[in-house]
């Protein structure tokens, strides 16, 4: 690899994109089998799409900047920061690893992802967490509307306000806000905070770094009204 | 009947009623009872079935009522001006190649016949399996579905395509990676513009576990994609797919017959190796009947168009096309890739193969209030062939073997017949088979096939004015 200058076993394997292509980025990634060259540092993303996708060894990589749809897309392993916004689908189909955005994300983070963390030190977009399947999600700002649109299972933690209709058609993920909730979706309800939740939730907060106890915030959950077909039911659709 | 039958009473001779006397006295004329064709039994029955539930009827198999079809098309054969090949003596070669336009490893099947995505969950594991074996006898390609990959399929497929859904169940990188090819599913012929449907008795505690979702719920997934919308990000999401996947899998992009000129440009100008075309008579395991029979386009209709995208492009068999939609026989095959398909797709008549419907189940059909040959309740998991289920026992009742084989005897059958008919026409290759080889027996197949009606040079919409 060229393009991939490590210094020295304690400094990172530096990469730059402004001197290579993202298809070798990808190729050198994803052929890591996480024993050495454990840090990246990638520099130059400048919003390029799908970029540190489906890497499989638990290496930690630092992209230097703003990415484009689709970074860190199935990641399985790797603890991924991201120092500035990230585009739509961030993180989309995690498997399990660390994503860590520093600055704002767009639509759809963390879609269906089914493990890992997705930390968002920013706001994210619209559709945060939509269909998740077991990631965690922690965004420090707020998030836009539709978000966990049929999230099904994890734990969604936003530290700020929630837009329209949180949460709609949810199956079991657990949802926690501590701002303001613009509305709720269909089959979407508070639920009390259990012991389990603080648990989970406290969890959380202290993995991502954020400053704010349980007792701040509120939890929403599926009501279960729409698990199954009933005509009763027809105006939720 | 009803309208021949009004006719001859009008043309009856004697005004006014007509009076018949015999010793008892006169004789009155019953009207006879008669059913509407707006109000036919059907319609009351389901206007009675709605009112009664206050749920629309939701059923599995694709359109039940006629649509201008195959059967509309014939062949001419060979004549003075074309000889044709010699059966059983000279080749007529059957191969496709999948994916040569991106892809680095392209998928290379023995006949072009492939099993359509049906979804674990949908059928049985061991109707899984069965596909798996059947195809892969034959040297053909089989594909997942809405709930993920199987080991069950995996394991029995030589050559399995992934399907990406909407849903994204199951959906994990080590699947997308063991996968010969990829299916970023945009839309289904039986219900374009919709999502999935998987009601509760036939979510399993397996078919839970991979979907990631309770037991026993009616499960809606999704009709769009979760972190697309729009032809732009699709081209970023196959980016995405290839940069996982080492850009060696092809990447197909199926859509439901509905603007097939655009949607074909479009998967086209998003980066697809492969665009499949699902025609509204394709099947379903289950969808609203309302969707099945009223929403797409017939895949008679659908394919010159998606052709012509494909022509305009610079693409046609560069971007290979699939079809499907009611595919049954080898004709039906042969006048798909004459109209300009590289191949077709199969589901319902592989699941009829399996076992499907079969008549040996007769009596319990019966007692389902339907009898073999019209059995769609594929939705409820009560299939008494066991292909439709998720209930043990009855899923036992399939034998994977036997029905692998009945799969790949009828996969044979199909490339014989599609063949025979290459042969007459005097192709080496069923992709040599071409419009000009088709006329069409109605105005309507041949306006919509664009070949001319059978006898005349005409082609309703071309040749204007000659
Ligand atoms: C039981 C069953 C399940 C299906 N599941 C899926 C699915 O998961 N994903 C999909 O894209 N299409 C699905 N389809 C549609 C088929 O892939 C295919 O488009 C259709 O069956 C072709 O038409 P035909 O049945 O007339 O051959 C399903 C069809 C059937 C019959």
């Amino acid at each position: 690899m060229s393009t991939a200058v490590k210094l020295s076993d304690s400094t990172p394997v530096v990469f730059d994109l402004a001197n290579a292509s993202l298809r070798e980025l990808n190729v050198a990634l994803q052929g890591l089998d996480g024993l050495g060259q454990s840090a990246w540092s990638i520099l130059n993303p400048r919003g390029a799409h799908a970029l540190a996708v489906g890497i499989t060894a638990a290496v930690s990589l630092s992209i230097e900047g703003h990415v484009g749809y689709y970074c860190a897309g199935m990641n399985d392993g790797a603890s991924i920061t991201i120092t500035g916004n990230a585009g739509p689908g961030v993180a989309e189909n995690m498997m399990s690893g660390l994503v860590h955005v520093l600055g704002d994300a767009s639509q759809a983070a963390g879609a269906t992802a089914h493990g890992g963390l997705l930390i968002i030190e920013g706001n994210a977009s619209g559709r945060c967490g939509i269909s998740m399947k077991g990631i965690d999600i922690v965004v420090k700002g707020s998030v836009g509307h539709m978000s966990a649109f049929m999230a099904q299972s994890g734990n969604f933690v936003i530290l700020g306000d929630a837009g329209e209709a949180l949460g709609d058609c949810l199956y079991e993920a657990r949802i926690f806000v501590r701002g303001e909730v613009a509305s709720l979706g269909a089959d979407c309800e508070e639920k009390a905070m259990t012991e389990e939740d603080r648990i989970i939730l406290r969890n959380l907060l202290k993995k991502s770094g954020a400053k704010a106890e349980p007792a701040e915030f509120k939890r929403y959950g599926s009501a279960r009204r729409l698990y199954h077909f009933h005509v009763d039911n027809a105006g939720a659709y | 009947m009803a309208r021949r039958a009004d006719c001859t009473t009008s043309t009856l001779i004697t005004p006014g009623p007509i009076e018949m006397t015999d010793s008892a006295g006169p004789r009155i004329p019953r009207t006879l009872p008669r059913f509407s064709a707006t109000f036919d039994p059907h319609t009351i029955a389901e206007i009675q079935r709605a009112a009664a539930t206050g749920i629309y009827d939701i059923r599995g198999s694709g359109t039940k009522r006629k649509l201008p079809h195959f059967d509309d098309l014939l062949f001419l054969g060979a004549s003075v001006s074309r000889y044709p090949l010699e059966g059983y003596r000279e080749r007529c070669g059957t191969e496709v190649v999948l994916g040569t336009r991106f892809a680095k490893k392209p998928i290379t099947l023995k006949i072009p016949v492939t099993i359509a995505g049906m979804s674990f969950g949908a059928l049985s594991g061991n109707a899984k399996e069965a596909l798996g074996r059947g195809a892969s006898a034959v040297g053909t390609s089989t594909t997942t579905g809405d709930g993920g990959m199987t080991e069950e399929e995996r394991g029995h497929s030589q050559t399995l395509v992934y399907q990406v859904l909407p849903s994204r169940y199951g959906m994990n990188l080590r699947d997308l990676r063991r996968a010969d090819a990829i299916e970023v599913v945009v839309g289904q012929g039986a219900k374009p513009g919709g999502g999935g449907m998987l009601l509760g008795q036939k979510i399993s505690p397996r078919v839970a576990a991979m979907r990631n979702l309770p037991e026993g719920i009616d499960q809606r997934s999704s009709c769009r994609h979760p972190d697309w919308t729009g032809p732009d990000d699709l081209e970023i999401k196959i980016l995405e797919l290839r940069e996982l996947t080492n850009w060696e899998k092809p990447i197909y992009v199926k859509v439901g017959a509905s603007r097939p000129y655009y949607d074909t440009a479009l998967a086209i100008k998003a980066g697809a190796d492969v665009v499949v075309l699902d025609g509204m008579q394709g099947g379903t395991a289950a969808t609203q009947e309302v969707f099945i029979e009223h929403v797409g386009l017939p895949i008679l209709s659908a394919i010159r168009p998606a052709v012509q995208a494909l022509q305009d492009l610079g693409q046609h068999r560069k971007v290979q096309l699939i079809v499907s939609g009611g595919i049954r026989t080898g004709a039906d095959v042969a006048k798909a890739m004459a109209l300009g398909a590289d191949a077709v797709a199969i589901g319902t008549a592989a699941l009829i193969a399996l076992g499907d419907n079969a008549p040996e189940w007769e009596e319990e059909y019966q007692k389902l209030g339907t009898t073999a040959g019209a059995y769609d309740d594929w939705h409820e998991g009560r299939d008494p062939a066991g292909i439709t289920t998720q209930d043990a026992a009855l899923a036992a009742r399939l034998d994977p073997v036997k029905a692998g084989r009945r799969l790949a005897n009828y996969l044979s059958v199909l490339t014989l017949e599609a063949q025979t008919i290459a042969r007459a026409c005097g192709k080496s290759h069923l992709h040599n088979l071409e419009p000009e080889d088709l006329v069409a027996l109605t105005i309507e197949a041949a306006a919509m096939a664009q070949v001319p009606l059978a006898g005349t040079d005409w082609i309703p919409g071309k040749n204007k004015g000659e």
